[in-house]
């Protein structure tokens, strides 16, 4: 695999105005994000990482500096086209799982690729079912997400969120929600899917979480604390099928 | 999105909630019926009314005094020309183009004779009334044109006069006094029924013109020639004719207007297809206004549904929709609510219009177009009142809206 840059930010910054005061939630970050790259981002709750979040995921503006996507600049962008951005270059797991309710996994899988503007004449249905396969729900195609456990649902978002073949995928707390057992499958989930070619970003304030990804980086008062590789990576070994996992500790990569 | 991922996207959105859909749809249902309802009432009377002037007689010309157009000039008080007798009897000796001329001398009288009297209108007339009014008769026989000559004192009489004076006997060869003078009945008239205005048609006694006019005593006026020709195609050169002839024997002068008026049954049907068609506008501008609040309480459920919904539009934004997309997904759904709604209203018009007709006696009717307008407003109703919740849901921020529960 070619290594190319995903994300390359420089001196991003972003300002809210509450009231008379200004809120500096990021102050400067500069970043680059490699393809294939498996990237924990972390902090405290007003560090700022939700907001470098919102950038990454074309959701926001950030208010000074520059960020290409997949060589693409997209700052200062209309909302229309970081949508289409949104729709064809990013996908999202939530920590809410945001799945769209009685409807049924299919279908929510399918979303995404309704917006499709690229012209391209698409088997949704297709690509649909293909993408719950590849996370194990091969056999929930037609259940509703009030039918699924919380680990199933956060499989059918994250199905929902490969479907177009993203060039990032952005997870935020995905694993909040989730008892530890679960949490598991889903980082390894997230890891099998990373060793496929898949960037992956995760937002997280879990330290033990953070180990699941190849590099950390923790933010403090909208600015960049540290950013290392990880050492001691967790790893483990999964079957995405049978919805098994088993925790291997400290395995290098 | 595609158009047909777009429809599917909004029935599965408008059948989750099967309840809120037909409480919002009954808004659109009531008022798309109540319109059909009202333009079926209405233009069932349009109709009837021009079957009644049908009724009138055939090939119908009728002389009036008076012009129709004054002209904004006062020609003084006692310059109004009345119509005359001899204008009458002119015409039918001039214009070939006719086949029958008839005076209408009004005289109001008391019916006296048989079980007691009844007031009705004695109309002096010739023998040819009974051919232009194509008015045949139920007994007896129409006065002959001896009778008009010789200023026989006979009359004809209508069903009503008939069964008011001789409910029990044959009137024919009876005896009734009209302003103190006796007069022999020699022919019952057949049944008309209502007139365009809602008169009792059959409440009349025909009589010769010569001898009303000179064998009765006190008020009276001529209200109108009638003419027919014998061919519809030459109603328009016969008012011409006509028109020339009335000028020569009221010496007119060429700047002077014409002091009658020279109408055919066209122009009486439109004048009467005018006030009815202004009745079924009215009656449609009201029954209107419950579709108007049909469509605002589209608008109240959509804006609710916005509220409810801003996680599903968050979610939405995120995958990939953009504002228009949201904002379509919005609008096609009141449209499709709305469509089904007017759909449902024309099935509830038709019914109602039925339940109607035959409850009331009235004619209805319901023309094919009135459908595809009520179906046409319908979807105009779900777009206009759908767009201002829609841009609401389009213009939504995609973090805020993700953030709302």
């Amino acid at each position: 695999m070619t290594m190319s840059t995903v994300i390359e930010i420089r001196g991003i910054t972003k300002t809210y105005t509450m009231g008379q005061t200004d809120v500096h939630a990021l102050r400067g970050i500069d970043l680059t994000v490699e393809s294939g790259e498996m990237i924990a981002i972390m902090g405290a709750s007003g560090s700022g990482k939700s907001t470098l979040m919102n950038i990454l995921g074309c959701l926001d503006y950030p208010t000074t500096g520059t960020y290409r996507l997949d060589d693409q600049r997209v700052d200062g962008l209309d909302g229309n086209l970081l949508a289409d951005i949104r729709n064809q270059k990013i996908g999202f797991v939530f920590q809410a799982f945001n799945l769209l309710a009685r409807t049924s996994a299919l279908e929510n899988v399918e979303a995404p690729l309704l917006y499709d503007r690229s012209g391209k004449r698409l088997d949704t249905r297709r690509l649909a079912a293909e993408a719950l396969t590849r996370v194990g729900l091969g056999d929930r195609l037609e259940h509703q997400p009030g039918e699924l456990s919380g680990g199933q649902q956060q499989r059918v978002a994250v199905a929902r969120a490969l479907v177009h073949g993203p060039s990032l995928l952005l997870a935020d707390e995905p694993t909040g929600n989730l008892d530890t057992q679960t949490s598991v499958e889903i980082l390894s989930l997230f890891q099998e899917l990373n060793d496929q070619g898949i960037t992956v970003l995760l937002v997280t304030h879990e330290p033990d979480i953070s180990k699941y990804a190849k590099r950390i980086i923790e933010l403090r008062d909208g600015l960049i604390l540290r950013d290392e590789p990880v050492r001691t990576r967790r790893r483990c070994t999964v079957n995405a099928g049978t919805s098994q996992g088993v925790e291997l500790v400290g395995s290098a990569t | 999105m595609k158009a047909t991922a777009l429809v599917r996207v909004a029935a599965r959105s408008i059948l989750r909630n099967k309840m809120r859909t037909l409480l919002t749809m009954l808004g659109i249902i009531i008022g798309v019926g109540a319109v059909i309802v009202m333009v079926a009432v209405g233009q069932g009377a349009q109709s009837q009314i021009e079957r009644q002037i049908e009724n009138l007689g055939t090939n119908l010309i009728i002389i009036t005094p008076g012009a129709s157009s004054q002209g904004g000039v006062s020609r003084g008080a006692g310059s109004f020309n009345r119509l005359k007798v001899e204008d009458a009897e002119k015409i039918r000796r001039e214009s070939p183009l006719l086949s029958a001329v008839s005076p209408v001398i009004l005289a109001p009288a008391h019916a006296i004779g048989g079980q007691g009297n009844w007031r009705t209108i004695v109309q002096g007339v010739a023998t040819d009334y009974q051919t232009i009014r194509d008015w045949s008769l139920e007994s007896g026989a129409f006065f002959g044109q001896g009778d008009v000559t010789s200023m026989r004192k006979v009359a004809v009489i209508g069903t009503t006069v008939a069964s008011a004076l001789f409910p029990d006997e044959d009137p024919i060869g009876q005896q009734i006094r009209l302003r103190s003078v006796p007069f022999r009945i020699v022919g019952v008239l057949a049944e008309k029924g209502q007139g365009a205005n809602g008169s009792d048609q059959d409440d009349l006694v025909l009589a010769p013109y010569t001898t009303v006019k000179n064998r009765l005593a006190g008020r009276m006026h001529i209200a109108q020639i009638l003419a027919s020709t014998p061919l519809p195609d030459d109603i328009p050169a016969a008012q011409t004719d006509i028109s020339a002839i009335m000028r020569e024997a009221h010496r007119l002068a060429d700047w002077e207007e014409d002091d009658f008026t020279v109408r055919n049954q066209t122009d009486l049907a439109e004048a009467a297809k005018g006030t009815t068609e202004v009745m079924t506008l009215l009656l449609a501008a009201i029954a209107s206004i419950s579709l108007l609040v049909g469509g605002i309480g589209i608008m109240n459920i959509m804006l609710v549904s916005v509220t409810e919904r801003t996680h599903e539009i968050g979610i939405r934004m995120a995958i990939g929709a953009r504002g228009s997309d949201v904002l379509t997904q919005f609008l096609v759904e009141s449209v499709v609510m709305s469509v089904i709604g007017g759909a449902i209203g024309i099935g509830v018009g038709y019914s109602g219009a039925a339940v109607l007709a035959r409850f009331t006696g009235w004619t209805t009717a319901i023309a094919p177009e009135t459908v595809l307008v009520a179906l046409a407003f319908s979807a105009g109703v779900g777009i206009f009142f759908g767009f201002y919740p829609a841009r609401k849901a389009a213009a939504l921020n995609p973090i805020e809206a993700l953030r709302y529960e």
